[in-house]
């Protein structure tokens, strides 16, 4: 049982996609989710969530670096020799947080501004390593870009809901349009904004608070 | 989180970043200051002085941090191998560990000088340490606490982390 439903596989040069095609994607939203499953990409789920803008722009912008990533580091798959692979896989990885970090501060200034560091920090981000290790060094491409989307789908989510929650209760706000009405900030009413949630530890606490409702339903359990 | 199970792991680990924190936060400083930075080259050369290469600061610093641990890895398996063989994949993994190109990205964009940069380095390292072993240490003590099946492992350590935020918090005044 997923907590999420799996969205419409992406159309590729084929007209179906096959099972085993599908379970790519569709996997890492609950199955292998990489945050609450794998445990990759923490930094950033805490750091930036405190709006829901910037968690969308980072999460597009983590989405391009994984799938190009996986995508060219599965065609030169074969001609990487295995004792630098990690060297060549943090170079395209750093020269493509770079263009998406250009790009961003072309199109979106303000919350490139924002991000500030966290565009950056996308290069350890370990969902992008991990998938290059774990799955684009030894297969396809065309698999390895499915994979690179379910993965970033499945980090998308998560971050998602981690800063609608944090936005919601921090600041009474969503997308920086005004949900919690203004008249409920009056001091008769006295509704205060819960700071425990603009803080790290707030978005540690929510996202335990997936973990434990995710792992529940998946009946997963850590040893140890 | 894999490193904080076991005390002694984590105070290593701890050096090591100290170590590689230490060093590369400084070397990225000459490398903004020296080559980088708007009008930097001009040291070469006066036609440079409008050659600005910030862009490829990404790049060149995360050349810098894996050229640094894999140095600290050769030290620490000739000098600790038994330190080596405990921290096994996770002293190379220092290089894609946040922390260190977290510092010196903000280095560079609170634009430090070469003390400040040094000092933020050095003293960023002592926080992890600090951070880590006192995580392993409280989940060495929860290993016979009753915790919830679902929460056990990452659940349970996130909100340790958590719970040590707000109190860290308490070093710069909480307010919520």
């Amino acid at each position: 049982m997923s907590i999420a439903t799996a969205p419409e596989p992406v159309k590729e040069s084929k007209p179906l996609l096959s099972k085993k095609d599908r379970k790519l994607v569709t996997d890492p939203l609950s199955d292998s989710n990489p945050i609450t499953i794998q445990v990759l990409g923490i930094c950033s789920a805490l750091a930036v969530t405190t709006q829901l803008k910037p968690t969308l722009v980072m999460a597009i912008s983590v989405t391009a670096v994984v799938v190009f990533s996986n995508l060219i580091v599965s065609l030169i798959r074969n001609l990487i020799p295995s004792r630098i692979r990690i060297i060549v896989q943090l170079a395209v990885v750093s020269l493509l947080v770079i263009l998406v970090d250009e790009v961003l501060k072309a199109f979106v200034y303000d919350v490139s501004k924002q991000l500030s560091v966290f565009v950056g920090l996308i290069i350890t981000n370990c969902i992008v390593m991990g998938r290059l290790e774990a799955f684009a060094m030894g297969n396809k491409p065309g698999a390895s870009i499915l994979d690179g989307l379910g993965n970033s789908a499945g980090y998308a989510w998560v971050i998602l809901a981690v800063a609608f929650v944090r936005e919601l209760f921090g600041s009474g706000k969503l997308f920086g349009f005004r949900i919690v009405p203004e008249a409920f900030y009056a001091p008769e009413f006295g509704y205060v904004n819960n700071g425990l949630m603009m803080i790290p530890a707030g978005a540690l606490f929510i996202v335990a608070t997936i973990i434990w409702i995710q792992r529940s339903l998946n009946k997963y359990t850590e040893e140890a | 989180m894999a490193v904080s199970k076991n005390v002694n792991t984590a105070i290593g680990l701890g050096a090591a970043v100290i170590f590689v924190l230490g060093i590369t936060v400084p070397i990225n400083w000459f490398l903004i200051n020296g080559v980088l930075k708007e009008g930097a080259l001009s040291w070469i050369s006066p036609s440079f002085a409008e050659v600005d290469l910030t862009f490829l600061a990404f790049i060149m610093f995360i050349a810098t941090i894996a050229s640094m641990t894999q140095l600290v890895e050769m030290v620490v398996e000739k000098f600790s191998p038994a330190l080596y063989s405990s921290l096994g994949i996770f002293l190379p993994l220092i290089a894609v560990n946040c922390s260190i190109l977290g510092g010196s990205l903000f280095m560079q964009e609170r634009d430090y000088t070469l003390a400040e940069a040094t000092v933020f380095g050095l003293g960023s390292g002592v926080g992890w340490l600090i951070a880590i072993v006192a995580l392993a240490a409280i989940r060495m003590k929860i290993r016979y606490s009753d915790v919830p099946k679902p929460l056990r492992g990452l659940g349970i350590t996130f909100i340790l982390t958590g719970l040590m935020g707000l109190a860290f918090m308490s070093f710069l005044g909480i307010q919520l």
